[in-house]
């Protein structure tokens, strides 16, 4: 087999699961800087499906693309030390702001620019939003065809693939046609680790602008080790037209944000002793609660 | 033109739940913005659906019926709801936040180059005024969703775009017919217009649909337990208490995170929204996405160890003590007094 050039979509995203006491200010709102940011966890669903490709056929190649500011380089160092071949890191003041249509739109010029390739494969949504709308709008802009909720990859060749997606209620197996854009589930195999030996050859994989502004010692590297650069692409690179990105490219506004305010209800509160306990079980079955 | 337009999802040729709530909303919508209602049906063997949607208050249903149709596909649904768009320009168009709304709805925002904003918990129409530019818009579709995990509540608009497209997961909305005698038109879609051979790229080998295991949504006590519950083993617990007590088994997003129990238990904004007459929140912290599946319950009662967790302030009776602690002394007391 030929080889298949795989591109993962992946992004970096406070963690939202986890807002630690650290991260809420004092009147109870959250400090968004405060939460750690870390790579989006169905986005290492689709790493490792890409990588299992990889395994089966290893002339294949594995490229990661971000977009993001120049931190979320950080989430393509780490998919090279799990296995990824390169990465790209898409970055520009001009996608500030930018919606979900606008985002793909950003995403979507810049895989043209990575053609020919077999798959796109990305998490099904991002802990920051839970959309799941970027998948498909990439998928759209790039005329492809999509499969959502995948699970599992059965069988890859040349021009077709077979898919098993998790729905709701149930599992469907489908076949496709490639090139094609998956989006993954979180009930795939998770991600495998780090691998020590990558981890030594690409500790110092780094962008342009990293590379800048890091220490002398290391400003040669790139010249002797090509690897460990980490592309940085801007608006101009991808040739996307300003008026789809950021703000204006994006349809929806935020008109208004709320900070969560918990209002307090009427509630009586009981203790978990036995007398408590009886007394509300009592209660509940008087007026026919339950019974 | 103008209208508003529900995407229903077809199960074995019936509209689906989620479907038929969002026509009861979009009704309510329509009559306030003064236009009318229109459903879009694609599958086959849709005999039954005119009649089906017909006492929501649907106006006008477009039925796309075809054998190559049977299974659901991203591509000529998307084609198919795309060019009716086109052709109907409408102001609003609502999905279910299904595995297949939340599949078709993006491509077809993409296609639109109009906003979708996912999983809103309240849709209502208002106006906006905006300084930047001066503009005064009327009627917008303001959709409502809580964001950034849960801790605030984001109001979405679309000023400049239409269609002003939003997902809403099932149970969010209440179903409610309008009126039995109420009768609309069929419009059938003509498919060739639409669909081309390229739109079938993918192809459905094989399909396992499970029924529904678990009804939380039709249970009338749910024993929902959150990640503080601790374990698998804990939550057993909880399964004691809801088979005696005829209820359910609900849980939090963080216990299903944990695989304390399966995703189809999980009650919130990204699992389902229940109003049972008794809703015991067992170790959850009660973040407002769980809170937006659950805080309509006619009886709240609250079981957590942190007297400061905010689900006490929205509970009847909170409960401040460790869920293995007071579970079995629930079970127990339960036992001695029921006849």
């Amino acid at each position: 087999m030929k080889s298949l050039k795989i591109i993962v979509l992946a992004k970096q995203v406070p963690d939202t699961r986890n807002v630690g006491k650290d991260a809420m200010k004092a009147d109870g709102t959250v400090n968004r800087g405060a939460l750690a940011a870390i790579f989006n966890p169905e986005d290492l669903n689709a790493l490792e499906q890409a990588l299992r490709i990889k395994d089966k056929h290893p002339n294949s190649e594995v490229v990661i693309l971000t977009m993001g500011p120049g931190r979320a380089a950080e989430i393509i160092r780490e998919a090279i030390y799990r296995g990824a071949d390169r990465g790209y890191l898409l970055t520009d003041r001009k996608f500030a702001g930018s919606d979900t249509l606008a985002t793909s739109y950003a995403l979507s010029m810049a895989i043209r620019k990575m053609e020919p390739y077999a798959l796109v494969i990305a998490g099904r949504q991002a802990i920051d939003g839970d959309t799941a709308q970027v998948g498909p709008q990439v998928a759209e802009k790039l005329n492809l065809p999509q499969v959502t909720y995948v699970e599992e990859i059965q069988n890859i060749t040349e021009t077709e693939i077979v898919i098993k997606r998790r729905l709701e209620r149930g599992v469907e197996i489908v076949k496709s046609t490639l090139p094609l854009l998956i989006t993954v589930h979180n009930s795939a195999p998770a991600c495998r680790p780090r691998n020590a030996k990558r981890l030594m050859k690409f500790k110092h994989a780094q962008t342009v602008t990293e590379m800048q502004n890091s220490s002398e010692d290391y400003i040669g590297l790139q010249n002797d080790r090509p690897y460990l650069r980490i592309e940085e692409w801007s608006v101009d690179d991808v040739k996307a037209d300003d008026t789809w990105l950021g703000l204006a490219g994006s349809p929806t506004k935020v008109k208004k944000i709320d900070n969560v305010v918990f209002k307090a209800k009427e509630s009586k509160v009981l203790s978990g002793d036995n007398g408590d306990v009886e007394w509300l079980v009592k209660e509940l079955i008087a007026n026919s609660t339950i019974g | 033109m103008n209208n508003i337009f529900i995407y229903c999802e077809i199960e074995e040729g019936l509209v689906a739940e989620v479907s038929l709530e969002l026509l009861t909303k979009g009704r309510s919508l329509a009559n306030q913005l003064n236009c009318k209602l229109e459903a879009i049906a694609i599958g086959s063997g849709l005999e039954k659906i005119p009649d089906q949607v017909f006492p929501y208050g649907v106006d006008v249903v477009h039925v796309a019926d075809d054998k190559r149709l049977t299974n659901y596909l991203t591509l000529p649904h998307a084609a198919i709801v795309i060019g009716i768009f086109r052709k109907e320009e409408p102001q609003i168009g609502l999905f279910g936040a299904s595995s297949v709304g939340r599949d078709l709805a993006p491509r077809v925002a993409s296609a639109m180059k109009c906003g979708l904003t996912a999983d809103c918990t309240q849709l209502e129409i208002g106006d906006h005024y905006e300084k930047r530019t001066e503009t005064e818009y009327k009627n917008l579709l303001y959709q409502i969703r809580p964001a950034f995990g849960g801790n605030i509540i984001a109001t979405i608009i679309n000023p400049e775009t239409k269609p002003q497209l939003a997902t809403v997961r099932e149970g969010v909305m209440k179903k409610e017919i309008l009126s039995v005698s109420h009768k609309g038109k069929v419009k059938t879609v003509a498919l060739n217009e639409y669909l081309n051979s390229t739109d079938f790229a993918v192809e459905v080998i094989e399909r396992h649909m499970e029924q529904r295991k678990v009804n939380i949504k039709a249970a009338p006590i749910v024993v929902a337990g959150g990640y503080g519950v601790g374990s698998k083993e804990n939550f057993d617990l909880l399964f004691e208490l809801a088979n005696l007590l005829g209820g359910e088994v609900g849980a939090s997003r963080a216990a299903v995170d944990a695989g304390f129990v399966d995703h189809e238990r999980q009650v919130g904004q990204t699992g389902i929204t229940v109003r049972p007459k008794l809703y015991i929140a067992c170790g959850i912290s009660g973040q407002i996405q769980h809170r937006a599946g659950m805080e309509e319950s006619a009886m709240i009662i609250s079981i957590n160890n942190d007297p400061h967790a905010p689900i006490h302030n929205i509970a009847d009776y909170a409960i401040v003590g460790e869920v293995s602690d007071v579970i079995p002394k629930m079970i127990r007391y339960y036992k001695k007094n029921s006849k």
